[in-house]
């Protein structure tokens, strides 16, 4: 079966002030229909990069796809022209981003920014577009849609907004939905309460999903397949059980032993990554993660390790993942 | 039994709510509304809590950037919480803070060596010379390199900025320091980085920590004992151990049932705890955890239920909760 997305040998770059720089360096990974693939890895690794290449919402005119292609359902989204582009967005791939407020505007009611929603996408009439509104407000939990709907974005809570905003890219029951951290600015009873609202549409509608995140307990509870990113590269891919189970990269397995757990014990030291990551604008000729490494050996500072398969699923950047 | 070195009791922190729908003057924000605690020298007292909940009032109220309401805060014996800024000079040098976005404390047109150098120059310990070696000293005991001296505060990533604040914090030889979400806007490797310092630190001087997160794996793992905040109040308060192992308040239940395992191996179906928390200008009456407590019976709704020893070295605040027997 042909993945719903497919997204191969990804360069994205960004023409800074400092010069030009590569954010993604051949990023690789795919979406199953109805699977949910999660990208974690440390904040600047590409992961937001990624998630708006595919959008094609990178700024213009700074950020630019260099090479790579983007399948979505065969259809190759780097060649496509802004048209079909913002076609695609929101019918067929919705996203839902960190901060609520930046995705909803401040001076429309909720009832506006849902009926425009649904006026963009479907040629109902006023009253059936208040109907669909006030319908999938319902389906997100949000209680007392009628009076929500004359309500603007500052007088909800933060929970209330993101339901808000998935209700809004859920209007046109997209096949695949991109959440850029879309609970990370939540308290965490309001996060489980968001991700559990995620699972049962996901389970409703058979929608496939991209988890953008840098928990990894959001990634384990969440998804089935993990791509672990480091300085804009894919250093591991694999199921979530290879991931967590038998993760073969050093900063994958650096990560998830530098985690403290909740049924750990207190108040030991934590096992840490030394260092910290190299700047875009400095990377070494190597291995990027070389320097943090507990491994390395003279040949990681030579020349990039290529990614290389553990299984068929399972991928790995690293020269000596067979030693470890 | 040893001395507590700071303790806290009954605490009220409300602040006045201007403006408003119906502009009602007399309204109050009970951001921190009646807060017993204490903490013994060199332990981590640990804060969990949501948004809101009034954790970083407390921290400001307790290193009185804040003056707070009502109550008491005895330090050492002596109650801190009305003095006045020139009677708290000494208390000063003794109780430091640490906040999650040093940038928001430091000042960024200063280099890092006179950031540092600051706090000796305000309380006037030493000439020149000695203040430099102290700041030398400090960056050696944080694990930065010595030249960070001449550079400036945005020449640094997150966790070596967390470190400056660390080492401002540390100048005076503080026996408390608190800590405000420290590690909370810190990637995971150097995150536990942080905290290991932390600890070091703690060991090398006997510094007691006021550690405030709303990481609850993040804050069991550092501390001695955690309390869990509620709408400007304590609800429990156990060891580490036993507020993950034995919680008995619905609130931590629900706290600890939320938090992703992460481990796929586990599923679980939880029933997540539904709608808001309330907001602390107007807190619902009797417990103000009743709203959303799955267990929560007729008397949850008038009476509130005080901070009572539920177990050894436990409290809870609860009336599904008995006495210790
Ligand atoms: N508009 C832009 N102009 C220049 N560089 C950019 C731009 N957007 C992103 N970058 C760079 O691309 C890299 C990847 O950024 P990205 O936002 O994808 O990180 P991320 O993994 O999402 O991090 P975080 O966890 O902090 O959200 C970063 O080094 C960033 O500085
Ligand atoms: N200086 C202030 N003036 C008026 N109200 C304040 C002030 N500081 C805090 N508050 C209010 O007091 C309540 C508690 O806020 P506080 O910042 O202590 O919460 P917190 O637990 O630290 O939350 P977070 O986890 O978001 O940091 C909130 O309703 C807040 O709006
Ligand atoms: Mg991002
Ligand atoms: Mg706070």
């Amino acid at each position: 079966m042909s993945p719903l997305l497919s997204v191969q040998e990804l360069v994205t770059e960004f023409e800074t002030d400092e010069g030009r720089v590569r954010a993604l360096d051949g990023v690789s990974f795919e979406v199953t229909a109805g699977g949910t693939l999660g990208i974690v890895g440390e904040s600047g690794c590409g992961k937001s990069v990624s998630a708006l290449s595919v959008m094609g919402l990178l700024p213009k005119p700074n950020g630019q796809i260099q090479a790579g292609q983007i399948l979505f359902k065969g259809e190759d989204l780097v060649a496509a022209s802004n048209e079909r582009l913002s076609q695609i967005r929101g019918a067929e791939i919705g996203m839902v981003f960190q901060e609520p407020m930046t995705a909803l505007n401040p001076v429309h009611t909720i009832g506006r920014q849902l009926t425009e929603a649904v006026a963009l996408h479907t040629d109902q009439a006023i009253p059936e577009q208040i109907a669909t509104a006030i319908a999938i407000l319902n389906r997100v939990g949000i209680p007392e849609p009628e009076i929500r709907m004359t309500e603007y974005p500052h007088q909800l809570s933060g929970g209330m907004r993101q339901r808000i905003v998935i209700a809004i890219a859920l209007i046109c029951q997209p096949e695949l939905l991109i959440a850029d951290e879309p609970t990370t600015a939540l308290d965490v009873t309001i996060q489980a309460q968001i991700l559990d609202l995620i699972r049962s549409l996901q389970r409703d509608l058979g929608m496939a999903m991209i988890m953008i995140t840098h928990d990894l307990g959001v990634i384990a509870e969440t998804c089935d397949t993990v791509v672990v990113m480091y300085a804009g590269q894919v250093v591991e891919y694999g199921s979530v059980f290879d991931i967590f189970d038998a993760p073969k990269h050093p900063y994958t397995q650096g990560l998830l032993r530098s985690i403290p757990r909740l049924d750990g014990p207190s108040k030991q030291p934590l096992d840490i990554i030394p260092g910290m990551v190299p700047s875009l604008h400095d990377l070494p000729p190597g291995c990027r993660f070389a320097n943090r490494c507990a491994h390395q050996i003279p040949d990681c500072s030579g020349a990039q390790p290529a990614v290389e398969p553990v299984t068929n699923v399972h991928q790995v950047r690293c020269l000596r993942w067979q030693d470890l | 039994m040893t001395t507590p070195l700071l303790e806290v009791e009954n605490l009220k922190m409300h602040f006045p709510v201007k403006g408003g729908l119906f502009n009602r003057a007399k309204a109050k924000n009970y951001a921190v509304d009646g807060v017993n605690l204490t903490i013994n020298p060199g332990e981590t007292l640990g804060l969990v809590g949501e948004s809101g909940c009034g954790k970083s009032t407390l921290g400001r109220c307790i290193t009185r950037l804040y003056r707070p309401t009502d109550g008491v805060i005895n330090f050492k014996g002596t109650n801190i919480a009305q003095l006045s800024s020139r009677q708290l000079l000494p208390y000063r040098q003794n109780v430091q803070m640490i906040f999650q976005d040093p940038m928001e404390s430091l000042n960024a047109r200063h280099t890092v060596g006179e950031l540092l150098e600051e706090p000796f120059i305000i309380h006037g310990i030493g000439d020149r010379q000695s203040r430099q070696k102290s700041v030398a000293g400090l960056l050696d005991t944080v694990g930065l390199p010595a030249r960070s001296a001449t550079r400036y505060p945005f020449e640094f990533s997150g966790g070596q900025r967390q470190r400056i604040g660390i080492a401002r914090a540390l100048a005076l030889k503080p026996e408390l320091v608190i800590c405000d979400e420290p590690v909370s806007a810190l990637d995971v490797s150097i995150q536990s980085q942080i905290l290991n310092l932390l600890m070091d630190l703690q060991r090398e001087f006997n510094l007691a920590y006021l550690f405030i997160a709303h990481d609850l794996a993040v804050v069991k793992h550092i501390s001695d004992r955690v309390a869990i905040m509620y709408l400007g109040k304590i609800s429990e308060q156990a060891s580490s151990e036993a507020i993950y192992a034995a919680p008995q308040h619905p609130y931590t239940q629900s706290l600890i049932a939320a938090i992703p395992n992460p481990d796929p191996h586990i599923k679980v179906e939880r029933v997540p705890l539904q709608g808001d928390v309330p907001s602390p200008i107007s807190p619902p009456p009797g417990c103000s955890f009743h709203t959303r407590c799955p267990q929560a019976t007729d008397r949850c709704a008038v009476a509130a239920p005080e901070l009572i020893p539920t177990d050894d070295q436990h409290w809870a605040a609860c009336h599904l909760v008995g006495p210790r027997p």
